[in-house]
């Protein structure tokens, strides 16, 4: 496996490592647990530290729910609109670079740029906090959303992973 | 030796934590506490949008209830929080203040205690040991 050699020894800016995973599933509060432990899993590979899967993980919570409660309006929607439903993930690890895209068909953003102020919520009632992009720009290196009223909405986001030094041990 | 610096996935019990996944009823109940005028309120192991509700809503029936003045969120168990969990606070905060109450943050761990800092709350409530 070619994977094997990073496990063991994770040499910042190495080449050549790819890697891809694609994932679907139902637009509910449930999975957004799934979501953020799947992509924490994929990544395992390249020995990331803990802040770095903690960043990650609290990126990724944050794209799904705002897919969730405000791509597909969950609360508002019956069982057999919930079913047709779905998030996708798209994962790709370049070298020691993670690129998450988290996709919906919902009801898109009006305005992106006010929609990524933070504090900024269309749900105050719901005690949503109106800091979901802020944190996945805080945790993440990039972040780009592309959205049209009616369309669904994109949210990308890549991190670099091994920026602080890594202990290399000799047996 | 060098096990030390290999990170631990989570490891299933993480993924099937049963107060994650079931309906939580009245055992639930027991992480809500009512000490003179304070509520404690002991945060569960991860804090989502898919628990923020339940915890809110419980939170508020003791607060309207008990004439709750100061509220203590517990972060003991907490290995995970995003801004839903801001959200809880800034909500129960919002409520209690109009009451000249205050907000208390417990036992918060680094990335717990950064996760609010970034929001500014460390300014309106109080993060101690």
């Amino acid at each position: 496996m070619e994977t094997e050699k990073n496990v063991t020894k994770r040499v910042p800016g190495k080449t050549g490592f790819k890697n891809e995973m694609k994932i679907e599933f139902d637009a509910v509060s449930e999975n957004e647990a799934f979501a953020r432990v799947a992509v924490a899993a994929f990544v395992a590979p390249l020995n990331p530290t803990v802040e770095e899967i903690s960043d990650i993980k609290t990126a990724v919570s944050e794209a799904v729910t705002n897919a969730i409660i405000h791509g597909y309006d969950a609360e508002e929607k019956t069982d057999s609109e919930a079913d047709a439903n779905k998030v996708y993930i798209h994962c790709l690890l370049l070298g020691d670079v993670l690129q998450v895209e988290v996709v919906d068909e919902g009801k898109g953003i009006e305005n992106i740029e006010q929609a990524m102020e933070p504090l900024f919520t269309t749900k105050p009632d719901m005690d949503r906090s109106g800091m979901g992009f802020a944190f996945m720009e805080a945790f993440m290196d990039e972040l780009e959303v592309i959205s049209e009223p009616s369309m669904g909405t994109t949210v990308l986001m890549s991190k670099k992973l091994g920026t602080l030094p890594w202990i290399d041990h000799e047996e | 030796m060098f096990s030390f610096f290999i990170v631990r996935m989570p490891n299933a019990d993480t993924l099937c934590e049963s107060s994650y996944w079931t309906e939580r009823g009245k055992e639930m109940e027991e992480d809500f506490k009512v000490i003179d005028n304070y509520l404690m309120v002991k945060m569960p192991k991860e804090v989502d949008h898919h628990n923020s509700g339940y915890i809110s809503k419980t939170a508020d029936k003791f607060i309207m209830k008990d004439g709750i003045g100061n509220v203590v969120f517990d972060f003991e168990d907490t290995k995970f929080m995003d801004s839903s969990g801001i959200g809880i606070i800034i909500g129960r905060y919002k409520k209690i203040s109009y009451f000249g109450g205050k907000v208390f943050a417990v036992n918060a761990d680094t990335r717990i205690k950064r996760t609010l800092m970034i929001c500014g709350l460390h300014k309106v409530i109080e993060i101690m040991e």
